[in-house]
C-alpha cells in the first residue's frame, strides 16, 4: 500500500519547490493568488500537450495534489467532453471534471466559516 | 502661439534634462518652477478650448507631467540602488526545503487516501475525487483551527501549492468576512483568491476543448 | 519679549511649552510579550478582548488609553476642548467611534502611521494660539484589522517578505494642557511629502526612510541644533530596514545621528518574536511613546527626545494601480521641564 508514496512525495515536492524558487527569486511580488492562478493555467496547458499524464502515472497523488493536477482534470475533461458530445463539451468539459472537488470546497468553506471564527 | 512658446519651453528643457545630474540645486528648483507655471498655462488654456485644440493641448500637458516626473527619476534611481545594498536576503535554501517536505507530505498523505480508495475498489475517478475531497476538508479545517497559516509561514509554496492551499484561499476570506454578514461578507469575499483560479482554470479548459475540437 | 514662532520652513517654536499632562498606552498580546512589555498600562486579554470584531476592539483599545489618561488627572471627557484623533483604517472608524462616546469638538486626522505626532503638533498649535485650554490626541492600530484591510485574511497561507513589518496592536492617548506636569513639548516639525519610487507594500520601511531623513535634517538645520543636542532621536515605525537607510540618508546631509538615534518599530519587539523588519502602525509610536519614551523622560534617564512619526500614504487601491508610496514624517520634541 505504500510502495507509490515515496514517488509521490518526491514529484509533489519537487513541483512545489519550483512555486517556492518563483515566489523568492523573481523580482515582482507574487501572491499566493498569483501561484494558485498560474498553476492552474500551466497545467491546463501542460495537459493539453499531453504532457501531464505520463507525470499522474509516474507519481500519482504527487502530480494530482498540486494545483497543476487540478488543471490537469479541467484540461482533460474539456477533451474528453468534446470526444463525447462534440461542441457542447469543449465548454462543459472541464467544469464538469471539475465539479465535485470546488463542490467540495464551497461546503466546507463554507460549513467552517460558520463554525470558527478567524484567530489572527 | 501660447501653445508654440509651450512646445519650445518642453524642447528646451529636453537637453537639460537628459544630463540632469550636473545640475546644481538651484537649477533644479528653476526648473520645477518654471515646469509648473507651464503647467498651470497650459490648464487655463485646456478649460477654454475645444476638440482637437484640446487634444493637442493634454498633449503637451502629458509631455510637462512626464518630464516633472524625469527631473525626479534621477534622486529616486539613486535611492534605489541604496536601498537594494541593505536589503535583506531571502533565506531561499530554507524556504526551498520546508517546501520540498511540507508539499512532499501532504502529496503523501494524498497518495495513501487514494490507495486507500483503490483497495477498497473505487475506480480510478472515484478515488480520486475522493482524495481531492478529503484533502480539501482537511485543509478547510485546519484553516478554520488557526493552524494552516501558521504551516504556511514555514512551509510557503509547500502549503499553497497542494489542493489544500486552494481550500484554505476559500476557507479564510470567508471566515474573515463573517461579521460583514452572509451575503456582503461570506457570499462576496469566499472566492476573492479562488474566483480568479476558477476563471482562469475554465477560460484556459475551454480554450483546450475548442482547439480539440477544431483540429478533431 | 516676542518668540519667533516659525523657525525656517518647517519647524514651529511654541512660545509656551505644551505639558504633556498625562498619557496612557494599550497594547495586545504580542507587545506585551516584547522587550517594552512591563512598561505599558493595560494588556488586551487577546486580539478580541472580548469584543465581536476586531475593529471594535481596536476601538475600544484607543478609548481604553483615553480613559487611562484622563483618569490619571481626575478629567471627565467634558473637561477637554478639542480631541484629535486617528487611525488605520477606512474612513478612521476608531477615531471617530471614539469620538462619538466622548461629545467633545473633535478633528479626525490622518496621516497613516504618522497620525499621532500630526496630533501632538495640531494639539499644541491649538492650545499656543489661545483656542483651547486642553486637547485630548490619540492614535491607535491593530494588527488583524491592518491585515484584512491593507493585505490578505488574516488566516490565509502568506509567507510574509523579510522586509515587511509587523502592524502593532497598540494605542496611546494623551492630554496636552499649560503648566502641568513635567514633560512638555517645545518644538514640532511639519514634514513634506516625498516619493522615492518605491512600490512595494511590503517594504514601507525604505519608502518612509526619506521623508524621515528630509525632517530631521530640515530640524537641524532650522534650529541650527545638533544631533548631540537631543538625548534621543526616535523614528515612528521604519523598522530594522528603513532605520539603517535613514541614518545614512541624515549622514549624507552632514548630520551624524549614529549615537542617538532609534526606532518605535525596533524596540517594540524582539527579534525572536518573527516580525521580520519590526513594528508598524499609528499604535507603534503611539504606545512606545506613551508606555517608555515619556516614562524615561519623567524619571531622568532622558532630558529630551525628538521623535518622529512616518506615514506611508498608501491604499489597496494604489498598490493594485501600481502606483508609488509617498511617504511623509513630522516631528515633535519632547523634553523635561
Amino acid at each position: 500500500m505504500f510502495e507509490n508514496v515515496p514517488m509521490a512525495f518526491l514529484i509533489g515536492g519537487l513541483i512545489c519547490v519550483i512555486g517556492q524558487l518563483i515566489m523568492d527569486l523573481t523580482p515582482f511580488v507574487v501572491t499566493p493568488a498569483h501561484i494558485l492562478v498560474g498553476y492552474v493555467t500551466t497545467g491546463v496547458i501542460i495537459s493539453a500537450i499531453g504532457l501531464y499524464e505520463p507525470l499522474v502515472n509516474l507519481a500519482g497523488a504527487g502530480a494530482t495534489v498540486p494545483l497543476s493536477g487540478f488543471g490537469h482534470a479541467l484540461a482533460q475533461g474539456a477533451i474528453q467532453g468534446v470526444t463525447s458530445k462534440g461542441l457542447i463539451g469543449a465548454f462543459s468539459g472541464g467544469l464538469e471534471a471539475t465539479a465535485t472537488g470546488v463542490a467540495i470546497a464551497i461546503i466546507s468553506g463554507f460549513t467552517i466559516a460558520t463554525i470558527f471564527n478567524p484567530k489572527g | 502661439m501660447d501653445e508654440q512658446k509651450l512646445i519650445d519651453n518642453i524642447n528646451k528643457r529636453k537637453k537639460l534634462l537628459t544630463d540632469i545630474q550636473f545640475n546644481t540645486d538651484i537649477e533644479i528648483q528653476n526648473l520645477t518652477e518654471e515646469m509648473q507655471k507651464d503647467y498651470q498655462r497650459v490648464v487655463c488654456l485646456e478649460n477654454k478650448a475645444q476638440k482637437m485644440k484640446r487634444k493637442t493641448l493634454r498633449a503637451i500637458r502629458k509631455e510637462i507631467e512626464e518630464q516633472q516626473k524625469l527631473l525626479k527619476q534621477y534622486e529616486q534611481i539613486r535611492y534605489r540602488s541604496m536601498v537594494l545594498k541593505v536589503m535583506p536576503k531571502v533565506p531561499v535554501i530554507k524556504n526551498v526545503i520546508a517546501a520540498f517536505i511540507v508539499g512532499g507530505i501532504i502529496c503523501s498523505i494524498g497518495q495513501i487516501i487514494l490507495n486507500a480508495f483503490t483497495i477498497k475498489g473505487f475506480t480510478d475517478v472515484q478515488a480520486a475525487a475522493g482524495t481531492s475531497g478529503i484533502l480539501v476538508f482537511l485543509g478547510a479545517l485546519l484553516t478554520g483551527l488557526g493552524i494552516y497559516d501558521e504551516l504556511g509561514k514555514f512551509a510557503g509554496a509547500g502549503s499553497i501549492v497542494p489542493i489544500t492551499g486552494f481550500a484554505n484561499s476559500i476557507t479564510s476570506p470567508a471566515l474573515e468576512f463573517k461579521r460583514e454578514g452572509y451575503i456582503y461578507g461570506i457570499g462576496a469575499k469566499v472566492f476573492v483568491i479562488a474566483g480568479p483560479v476558477l476563471l482562469y482554470g475554465t477560460l484556459a479548459s475551454i480554450i483546450v476543448g475548442l482547439i480539440f475540437f477544431i483540429t478533431l | 519679549m516676542t518668540i519667533n514662532k516659525r523657525l525656517g520652513k518647517h519647524t514651529i517654536n511654541f512660545a509656551t511649552p505644551i505639558s504633556i499632562s498625562a498619557f496612557a498606552s494599550v497594547v495586545g498580546p504580542l507587545e506585551k510579550k516584547g522587550p517594552l512589555g512591563d512598561y505599558f498600562q493595560y494588556t488586551m486579554e487577546d486580539n478580541y478582548d472580548g469584543e465581536m470584531s476586531w475593529e471594535k476592539s481596536e476601538q475600544k483599545m484607543m478609548q481604553h488609553a483615553l480613559e487611562i489618561a484622563l483618569a490619571k488627572r481626575g478629567y471627565l471627557s467634558k473637561d477637554l476642548d478639542y480631541f484629535l484623533a486617528g487611525d488605520l483604517l477606512n474612513q478612521i472608524i476608531c477615531a471617530n467611534f471614539t469620538a462619538r462616546s466622548l461629545g467633545v469638538p473633535f478633528f479626525g486626522l490622518y496621516g497613516a502611521c504618522s497620525t499621532l505626532v500630526e496630533g501632538l503638533i495640531l494639539g499644541s498649535i491649538i492650545i499656543d494660539g489661545g483656542f483651547g485650554e486642553r486637547v485630548g490626541v490619540a492614535a491607535s492600530s491593530h494588527h488583524e484589522t491592518a491585515e484584512r484591510q491593507l493585505r490578505f485574511p488574516t488566516e490565509m497561507v502568506v509567507q510574509r517578505p523579510m522586509t515587511a513589518q509587523w502592524t502593532v496592536t497598540g494605542s496611546g492617548a494623551y492630554i496636552l494642557e499649560k503648566n502641568i506636569g513635567d514633560v512638555v513639548i517645545t518644538q514640532g516639525v511639519v514634514g513634506k511629502i516625498l516619493d522615492m519610487g518605491m512600490a512595494n507594500a511590503s517594504d514601507l520601511g525604505s519608502a518612509m526612510a526619506p521623508a524621515a531623513a528630509d525632517t530631521i535634517v530640515q530640524y537641524f538645520k532650522d534650529t541650527q541644533r545638533n544631533p548631540q543636542d537631543i538625548d534621543l532621536i526616535v523614528t515612528g515605525d521604519l523598522g530594522n530596514i528603513g532605520r539603517i537607510l535613514c541614518e545614512e540618508l541624515v549622514l549624507q546631509q552632514g548630520y551624524d545621528i549614529s549615537k542617538n538615534f532609534s526606532d518605535c518599530g525596533v524596540l517594540i519587539y524582539d527579534p525572536s518574536q518573527d516580525t521580520h523588519a519590526g513594528g508598524s502602525g499609528c499604535g507603534c509610536s503611539a504606545s512606545v511613546l506613551a508606555g517608555y519614551l515619556i516614562p524615561k523622560l519623567i524619571e531622568g534617564s532622558l532630558n529630551s527626545i525628538f521623535i518622529v512619526g512616518t506615514g506611508a500614504l498608501l491604499s489597496p487601491t494604489s498598490t493594485q494601480q501600481g502606483e508609488t508610496i509617498p511617504s511623509i514624517a513630522h516631528g515633535v520634541v519632547i523634553q523635561r521641564k
